[in-house]
């Protein structure tokens, strides 16, 4: 049974890679298992300079998920590749994805350009679509011409594939993807956490320091997956699908619905062998659905309407 | 190292009105210090549940914890012979390889429980610790008989019922000491350091989802810059502590 994929010129040995702000930068889980068995990781969501993020509490329970609002938390991108990126290596051989965020065109192509000369990275993965930050990142993934803006940018700006990270906070995701596409972007992630809020009922007041946060988890899958199926009817550049998976059947189900490779968030947060559970399952779940090749199966459930 | 492993309920003892000892049965190599704690996957809750060690033996785990909402609830209600899943090795721990002679240990509520393998250690290592614990009444008293094993105990209630009348911070002035444990509710935590000048080791809690450092969730600010408490803590001396609203 294959389970290699190819995304954006890089052969994976499977479509897993845990998502970015829920793996640090891998050594954490390296105590659980070989993270080595990953197709790849992405890193934590990096800025230019270093950042606290947001005060208050974080998280938030919710039903079949979780709210977020950490704010992008990290020490800029030198410290991460002089300090973090060492104690990546001694665990992770494999290229990675660098996350990226920034409040200005600038800063997102002076991150990405720092990135772009580092060994350990295969895969530039563009954040317009923080929730939790205010005035920055989501701004230019809620317009397609401002995401168009990022993505020229910084293409010109770099040699490695870039993939675009897009919110599900808008009306027209495929129109931003198509934007994108036609900005040069090599490929799309989606989905990013869904804007909420819980009240705390005792205090009167909102749960999170932040009032809002980012929905994750199993509770965003199916929205995920319609999303996926848009982008993938209206874009021919690869999808990465994120949002609420949790098994292996998920992984599946997400590549029927267009995706090539496929990261996992908040699951790694509630197992921290979620991501392993799932590579030691899709060899039985492919038998399950007469898989021989994984890649066969990316937009499978497009076939009638393509 | 940090583990993750299906635990056994051996048994649910009920402690107090709403706070209950639950006995688990599994590998607990990870645990390696006092004031760690696990993370406990609890049915029907998607984020796991961050429970301090109260004690170890052998592959035995103690928690004690207070059901102040649903997934404490749900896991005062597990029978023996159930299962859960434990993530264990969870944070940094009390250092307990101080130059010390005379350790106090200070508890409110429900952060006395760590204080129990605490105390096991240091009388291990030839100290008699004296701790001090602060209750809200006394059908509120809990794991007294436990640290009398290991320690001199003087408890404090808020109404008297029991012991010193008044605050924890009451019993510090007789019992003096070289040097402060404590774990508590956080004005707690502050009185103790407006009260006493020894050097002092305080544990501390937040609102968690991975409890291994990965999330960042966790993180507070402290003297040396953003830390989690899950990983950098739960645990941090009165020198990086900066107090702010949480
Ligand atoms: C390191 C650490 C050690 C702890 N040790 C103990 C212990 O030994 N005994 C004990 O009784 N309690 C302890 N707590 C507190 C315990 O984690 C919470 O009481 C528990 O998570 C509440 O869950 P719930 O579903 O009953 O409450 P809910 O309020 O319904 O929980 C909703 C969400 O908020 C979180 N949450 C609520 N209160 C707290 C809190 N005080 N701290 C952290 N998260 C919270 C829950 O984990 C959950 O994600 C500890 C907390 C931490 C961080
Ligand atoms: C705690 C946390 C932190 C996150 N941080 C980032 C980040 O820094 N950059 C980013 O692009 N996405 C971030 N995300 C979003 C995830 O990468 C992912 O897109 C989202 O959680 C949906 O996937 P899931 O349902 O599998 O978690 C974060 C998510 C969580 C839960
Ligand atoms: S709870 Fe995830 S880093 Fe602390």
């Amino acid at each position: 049974m294959d389970t290699k994929v190819s995304l954006c010129g890089l052969t994976l040995d499977n479509p897993l890679i845990p998502a970015s702000g829920t793996f640090g930068y891998g050594y954490e889980y390296s105590d659980f298992y070989d993270i080595n068995i990953l197709g790849s990781l992405s890193i934590k969501g990096t800025t230019l300079n270093d950042r606290y993020g947001n005060e208050g509490i974080r998280v938030a329970e919710t039903a079949s998920g979780m709210l977020n609002s950490v704010g992008l938390q990290n020490h800029g991108v030198d410290y991460v590749i002089e300090k973090e990126f060492p104690r990546m290596r001694e665990v992770f051989k494999k290229p990675a994805v660098a996350n990226i965020s920034g409040f200005s065109v600038e800063e997102y192509v002076a991150v990405a350009e720092k990135f772009d000369a580092c060994d350990e990275i295969g895969i530039l993965e563009i954040n317009v679509s923080c929730p939790n930050v205010h005035s920055g990142g989501i701004a230019f993934g809620t317009d397609p011409s401002a995401a168009a803006t990022v993505t020229e940018a910084v293409k010109k700006a770099v040699k490695k594939p870039v993939v675009m990270k897009l919110s599900p906070n808008v009306t027209d995701i495929a129109a931003i993807a198509k934007a994108c596409e036609n900005a040069g972007a090599d490929g799309i992630c989606l989905i990013n956490t869904l804007k909420g809020v819980r009240i705390d009922m005792n205090r009167r007041r909102p749960l999170l320091g932040n009032v809002t946060g980012g929905l994750s988890g199993p509770a965003v899958f199916p929205v995920a997956l319609a999303m996926i199926w848009s982008v993938y009817k209206t874009c021919s550049i690869p999808i990465i699908g994120c949002g609420g998976v949790t098994t292996a059947s998920d992984v599946i189900e997400m590549m029927m619905a267009g995706a090539t490779a496929v990261e996992v968030g908040a699951a790694n947060l509630v197992n921290p062998a979620a991501c392993k559970d799932i590579i030691e399952a899709l060899p039985s779940v492919m038998k399950k659905y007469k898989i021989d090749r994984l890649s066969d199966i990316i937009g499978a459930a497009h076939r009638e309407d393509k | 190292m940090k583990r993750i492993d299906n635990f056994t309920v051996k048994s649910v003892e009920k402690l107090t009105s709403d706070i209950y000892k639950t006995l688990l049965s599994g590998d607990t190599s990870a645990v390696t210090a006092p004031g760690q704690f696990v993370n406990i996957a609890v049915d029907g809750f998607y984020l796991r549940r961050p429970i301090s060690v109260c004690d170890v033996e052998g592959d035995e785990l103690t928690v004690v914890y207070r059901t102040v909402g649903g997934g404490t609830e749900r896991l005062s209600n597990y029978l023996p012979g159930d299962t859960v899943s434990v993530v264990s090795g969870l944070g940094n721990g009390f250092n307990t390889e101080r130059n010390i002679s005379s350790p106090l240990l200070i508890g409110g509520g429900v952060g006395v429980p760590p204080l129990v393998l605490l105390a096991k250690a240091l009388y291990k290592k030839g100290l008699r610790p004296k701790a001090l614990l602060g209750f809200r009444n006394a059908s509120d008293v809990i794991l007294t008989d436990e640290l009398g094993k290991y320690c001199d105990v003087y408890v404090a209630t808020e109404d008297g019922s029991f012991g010193h009348k008044g605050f924890v911070t009451g019993l510090l002035g007789e019992a003096g000491g070289d040097y402060i444990y404590a774990c508590g509710p956080e004005p707690m935590l502050k009185a103790i350091l407006s009260a006493s000048e020894l050097p002092a080791e305080l544990s501390f809690e937040s609102r968690m989802a991975c409890g291994m450092g990965a999330c960042l969730t966790c993180t507070c600010h402290t003297t040396s810059g953003a830390r989690r408490i899950c990983s950098d803590g739960p645990v941090f001396e009165r020198e990086d502590i900066i107090w702010t609203q949480r």
